[in-house]
């Protein structure tokens, strides 16, 4: 076995921050491996450092036996290394032949030679299977897309080793299966491929070998033949933890090809963990569930956003107490517009939203909440938390007016009320002063949970992304509070990109595309393979449509 | 979890702490000295000469000193109210037409009363006058912007144009004393000089307004860290999507942010037209309303740093008159640039907003 | 942080370095008899190549010819006025001078507190009392004024003889009413030799910063000259530096200010009226060196040579004769009392 990547004792730190130490990985050439950890391991770090991006504070890297500690993204690029990166970076003005000659276009003469740039794209498309119109303008491309274009851009470059940061973070399930075979048969073409991601069930499924790193630090490695979901999770957070997909399937790598069935597996164990669960602590009366007067109730709901008038596209629906409702789809599909004109963040251009029976389509936010509607908001970086404030002061932004008296605030209950809500939700460090910018994602979502579901009588609770960007940990106990909500009585719209999710917490399924709820399913119709077509637009209207 | 979530790290030493924050203006003033020292060598004159002329005519006698008191009392009003707005996310360039539109308040109310008016009444009313003179002048832009979300550094600048004009018409045309660029005295409400009490500053300007600027900048603490609208307020310059979120009404807290604003501003004016002349003249303060951006970002934007930032700049000002003898005005002028451009890049909130500046041309 | 401590070290170390260099003839100590005379400067007037300058060169003049030692301050603000005159009163000078009727207050106030310290402002603007009547300034303060309408109505008959067109410029600088002499004098000038030429006037600005504002002066005489004005009289500091530049651009002629302005643009300079500062500020130092110095009002017009307008090698080849005697009668009949020169609007 030859080896690709070698990084051996890496030591990176920023300012006080130890990103890594003593990190270590061994790629073997023409495999796919998989670097998985909870957010802020050091995965993207150590990764950017094998890119050249970054040097090591300390330690050595090899590639392809080659010392090249310290080298720049040029050499790296030249040695045939590439990194996709998470957040796109393409000139969305340009077309996609465009993009990926950028800074080496060919010319004829003079000019651009735009036909041989576009003919040596469409052959490396043909080559690799990753299939884009080269002519195409990227603005106009569809998120699945542009990640392909993302590892062309990489490919035209000569790269054979190839690093993928969490590339199936915005993709949908039939699109992640696309990205799957694509890297499959990079592979068989000699290359290498080293994909960082959280999700364990990818792990599993795509990987030939996992390393898993915790805490800047690198824990272990293991052939993926024999892991499980639960065996990797336990070395990622070092303990048990139980998982909102299946802990106890036999390894999917059996039957790579059918990602669909291994999902309908997921989620029929989804279901009967749920049973499972529902025999212990959290007993509710599922009978109840779709019965009784919506809490929450959207009705012919049209909002516009800076692209079209109709992002929201007349859409109706209704989430009655004690009920999760899981709103699925693809992000982009007017899920951020509805949830906002829900809270009062942005304007309906018609229809109306009724809280408890009461219309509160022209209330202000602070209206709405101290009417009892919660919200962990989609990001929480931009809205859910002020990063800067310390965490006693983010666990009243909302209730700022519930903790003044007079014009000054009173302190010493922002105080109490830190130290409450820091125990009832474990967050680490559990120090009141601390700046939300200075904890994991976890612990921010943490933040923002505690707030939102303890800080106010509610009975509707928006729940938008709620485990993103959160360790595996975390979602444990984020799903957790989210059930015992719903068997308190509370109303949940739960809106998720992430499909194992909205199918492990839901009781009602629907998926937004193009502005509109396309389907609504009782969770015991709803699986991915069910979903998927609906999600990608392959399915449209339809007798399931509305509600 | 345990084992992965960061930990409370060791408290480092107290002179650690002390030096994070105070190691990067440090550095940039000393930059700024050496600056100093290579123009004072290529106009042929002795650096130390020069720096002792300077430190002689501003700290080192009583009525240096006043003068350095009197100037750092308009730039701690105007820098805090260049202050405020940038903690809520503004940047109000308005604090030269604020201070001098509050100035004339101030001085047209000083003008109105009647002689006899008890000191306390006339100063307090006086006082009020200033205020709402400053907010008067920032209330177009606050509107414009918390209505139309039109920038406030576009409206604050062009306000500034406009309250000239304005001010010197009514000032040529309305209220002049003949031959010159000032109102007539004021008959009450003049602030007593410090010199009453401390005879060692006589001579100097420095007055008991003062003891406003040090009452306001207390005041700004309080508001910013201490009550519910400075937690919005905050929130809003943070992070305005959040402060949405939070049920903060965006527009309505700039509209208030920039009008106390213009009053932090408009009450600068009160320490030339009553502590100093007992008038309002044309051009006043002229640059002191921008100075206080300077002012505002060494200070860091907190009201501390702020007054501590005022007596620097304060300084400057003053110690140009002494060195005037060996350098060109103009040396002066250059090396208060330097200390500007060199703190302010090494502050992080300046950096913070040239990132974002980068970002967006990116 | 352990760099930034050591970039902190690195920066002490070179500073004291630096305070040690010690230039040849770098500090300059006032030695031998003569008179000590402060001089502070408006407010960004140094450099202004009129008004200011004049009062430099006053104190050029007398520190060859009477060997007085001359200090300049150029204050930055509002309140640095009355601190330059106290820091040079208090330094002990024979005779301290504020350059412009701005300093007028704060010279008073100074002569009233340094009664042994001599004082003169030019352009000192008489304070009224509350009846109306002017108040005197204290006996050690010379006020010097002029009669800058007199000089202004001069050139404006010589701008209307050799114009060679009905419309005749004017550009001042802050829109006030010690520059509205200079317009009406100059109007009044106009008119007296052609009753039917218009002219047009206007201002850079409406605060002090319009004397300083030679971009604005150019735009102001381009537009006029295109509107057909030949000649145009700038009083409005270094902004006429604009007006020349539009005078040399189309080859028109303007009209300086304060001092003899013509090297600013050599054949576009029909000539300039001059007010005496350098003469009023020589005289001054001289007054005082002889002990001849007294306080009180001065005011200098056609009759005392305070104002003028050049006539001399340089533009004498841009005025006729007819010209010259029109404009030379037209001085007599002012000194004689005959014409009064209006200065209001």
């Amino acid at each position: 076995m030859s080896v690709a990547i070698r990084a051996s004792g890496i030591r990176k730190v920023f300012g006080d921050c130890v990103a890594n130490r003593n990190a270590s990985l061994e790629v073997a050439t023409g495999e796919i491996h998989a670097v998985v950890g909870e957010n802020g391991a050091g995965k993207s770090t150590l990764m950017r450092m094998i890119a050249g991006m970054y040097a090591p504070d300390a330690g050595t890297l090899e590639v392809n036996g080659r010392d090249v500690t310290g080298w720049s993204t040029r050499e790296a690029i030249a040695a045939g290394v590439g990194m996709v990166h998470q957040h796109f970076m393409l000139v969305p003005t340009l077309t996609v032949a465009e993009n990926l000659v950028l800074g080496q276009e060919p010319r004829a003469g003079l000019q651009f030679d735009r036909a041989g740039a576009e003919a040596a794209v469409r052959a490396l498309c043909e080559r690799t299977g990753l299939k884009v119109d080269p002519a195409r303008r990227v603005a106009d491309l569809t998120v699945g897309e542009l990640q392909r274009v993302e590892i062309l851009k990489v490919l035209f470059r000569g790269a054979k080793i190839l690093i993928l940061d969490e590339p199936t973070a915005v993709l949908s399930p039939p699109e992640v299966t696309e990205l799957w075979k694509v890297l499959r048969a990079l592979v068989a073409q000699g290359g290498t491929v080293v994909l960082i991601t959280h999700k364990l069930d990818e792990v599993i499924e795509v990987s030939q070998r996992i390393t898993v790193m915790r805490a800047g630090e690198t824990v272990g490695q293991t052939d993926t033949a024999g892991a499980t979901p639960a065996s990797i999770a336990r070395m990622m957070v070092g303990r048990e933890v139980r998982l909102a997909g299946d802990d106890h399937a036999e390894p999917p790598t059996a039957n790579p090809q059918t990602a669909d069935g291994r999902r309908q597996t997921e989620a029929k164990t989804a279901d009967g963990r749920r049973q499972m669960a529902g025999t212990a602590s959290e007993a509710r009366p599922i009978a109840n569930a779709g019965t009784g007067s919506a809490a929450l109730s959207v009705r012919a709901l049209t909002v516009a956003s800076s692209r079209r008038p109709n992002e929201v596209d007349n859409l109706s629906f209704e989430v009655r107490p004690g009920e999760i409702f899981g709103i699925a789809g693809v992000e982009g599909n007017g899920q951020t517009e509805l949830i906002e004109a829900i809270a009062g963040l942005r304007p309906a251009v018609s229809g109306s939203v009724q809280l408890g029976g009461t219309d509160i389509t022209g209330w202000t936010v602070r209206q709405r909440a101290d009417a009892g509607l919660s919200h962990i908001p989609e990001d929480r970086h931009r809205r859910g938390l002020v990063l800067e404030y310390s965490i006693a002061d983010d666990l009243i932004l909302g209730l700022q007016h519930r903790f003044s008296r007079g014009l000054a605030l009173v302190r010493d209950r922002i105080g109490r009320n830190a130290d409450e809500r820091i125990t009832q939700f474990d967050v680490r460090p559990a120090s009141a002063t601390t700046p939300a910018r200075a904890l994991s994602g976890g612990n921010q979502q943490k933040v923002v949970i505690a707030r939102e579901l303890r800080g106010r009588e509610f009975s509707v609770l928006l729940a938008v992304q709620p485990t993103r960007g959160v360790d595996v940990g975390a979602i444990e106990f984020i799903h957790d509070q989210l059930r015992a909500a719903r068997n308190a009585g509370k109303a949940i719209l739960l809106v998720s990109a992430d499909l194992v999710e909205v199918l492990a917490l839901s009781d009602r399924v629907g998926v937004m595309y193009g502005g509109r709820l396309v389907v609504t399913l009782p969770r015991a119709e709803a699986s991915a393979s069910v979903l998927g077509p609906w999600m990608t637009g392959a399915m449209t209207g339809g007798s399931h449509g509305g509600h | 979890m345990a084992a992965t979530e960061a930990t409370v790290p060791p408290r480092d030493p107290w002179y650690q702490r002390l030096m994070e924050p105070l190691l990067p203006p440090l550095t940039a003033l000393l930059i700024a000295a050496v600056v100093g020292d290579l123009l004072i060598l290529s106009f042929g004159q002795s650096p130390r000469e020069v720096f002792r002329l300077l430190v002689e005519g501003t700290w080192a006698n009583a009525y240096g000193f006043g003068q350095v008191l009197y100037k750092a009392t308009t730039l701690a009003c105007t820098g805090l109210a260049v202050a405020l707005g940038i903690r809520a996310g503004m940047f109000n360039i308005g604090a030269e037409g604020q201070l001098a539109l509050g100035g004339f308040a101030a001085a047209m109310v000083g003008l109105g009363l009647p002689a006899g008016t008890p000191a306390a009444l006339a100063v307090l009313l006086c006082l009020l006058a200033a205020g709402a003179g400053g907010s008067l002048a920032a209330a177009v832009p606050g509107a414009l912007k918390a209505r139309f979300g039109a920038s406030e550094v576009i409206v604050t600048i062009m306000m500034n144009f406009i309250v000239a004009a304005l001010l010197n018409w009514l000032v040529a045309t309305k209220v002049s004393v003949a031959e010159s660029l000032h109102t007539p005295e004021i008959h009450a409400g003049a602030v007593p000089r410090l010199a009453e009490v401390i005879p060692a500053f006589h001579g100097s300007a420095a007055n008991f307004t003062i003891l406003v600027a040090i009452a306001l900048a207390i005041a700004v603490w309080w508001y910013l860290f201490r009550t519910r609208a400075g937690y919005e307020l905050r929130a809003v310059g943070l992070q305005p999507d959040a402060a949405e979120y939070g049920g903060i009404d965006v527009g309505r807290t700039w509209w208030r942010t920039l009008l106390l604003s213009g009053a932090l501003a408009g009450l600068g004016g009160v320490n030339y037209v009553l502590g100093y002349k007992q008038y309002y003249e044309e051009g006043f303060a002229a640059g002191a309303g921008y100075l206080g951006i300077a002012v505002a970002l060494v200070g860091r934007n907190h009201p501390g740093g702020v007054l501590v930032a005022s007596l620097l700049f304060a300084t400057l000002s003053q110690g140009a008159l002494a060195v005037n003898a060996l350098v060109p005005k103009q040396m002066v002028d250059v090396l208060t640039a330097v200390v500007i451009i060199a703190v302010a890049t090494a502050v992080p909130e300046v950096q913070r907003m040239l990132r974002a500046v980068r970002g967006r041309l990116a | 942080m352990r760099k930034l401590i050591v970039a902190l070290l690195v920066l002490v170390a070179v500073h004291l370095a630096l305070l040690f260099i010690e230039p040849d003839g770098a500090t300059r100590v006032a030695t031998g008899d003569g008179v000590d005379v402060g001089i502070v400067f408006d407010v960004g007037g140094r450099g202004d190549k009129s008004f200011n300058d004049g009062a430099f060169l006053g104190a050029e003049r007398a520190m060859k010819e009477l060997g007085a030692r001359v200090r300049f301050i150029e204050p930055g603000e509002g309140s640095d006025r009355e601190a330059g005159l106290r820091l040079l009163a208090a330094e002990g000078m024979d005779l301290v001078i504020g350059v412009g009727f701005i300093f007028s207050d704060d010279l008073t106030l100074l002569a009233k507190e340094y009664p042994g310290v001599k004082f003169a402002g030019v352009d000192y603007a008489v304070a009224i009392d509350a009846n109306g009547k002017p108040v005197p300034p204290p006996d050690n303060l010379a006020a010097l004024k002029f009669r800058e309408e007199e000089g202004s109505f001069l050139v404006g008959a010589l701008a209307a003889l050799v114009g060679k067109s009905k419309k005749l410029g004017f550009v001042g600088g802050m829109d006030f009413p010690l520059i509205h002499k200079f317009e009406m004098g100059y109007r009044a000038g106009v008119q007296a030799v052609c009753p039917d030429c218009t002219v047009i006037a206007q201002y850079a600005g409406v605060t002090p910063d319009a004397f300083k504002n030679p971009g604005r002066g150019q735009e102001l005489g381009l537009s006029q000259y295109q509107q057909g004005v030949n000649v145009i009289f700038h009083a409005s500091g270094s902004t006429g530096l604009g007006v020349f530049e539009a005078a040399r651009r189309l080859g028109k002629l303007a009209i300086g200010v304060d001092a003899d302005q013509y090297g600013e643009a050599p054949g576009f300079i029909l000539t300039s009226m001059v007010k005496g500062v350098d003469e009023a500020v020589f005289g001054a130092i001289r007054q005082v060196r002889d002990g001849s110095f007294r306080g009180g009002i001065f005011e200098l017009g056609l009759k005392e040579r305070g104002v003028n307008y050049i006539d001399d090698a340089n533009n004498a080849a841009l005025i006729t004769t007819e010209a010259r005697e029109r404009v030379e009668a037209l001085r007599a009949e002012i000194i004689a009392g005959r014409i009064t020169v209006p200065s209001t609007k």
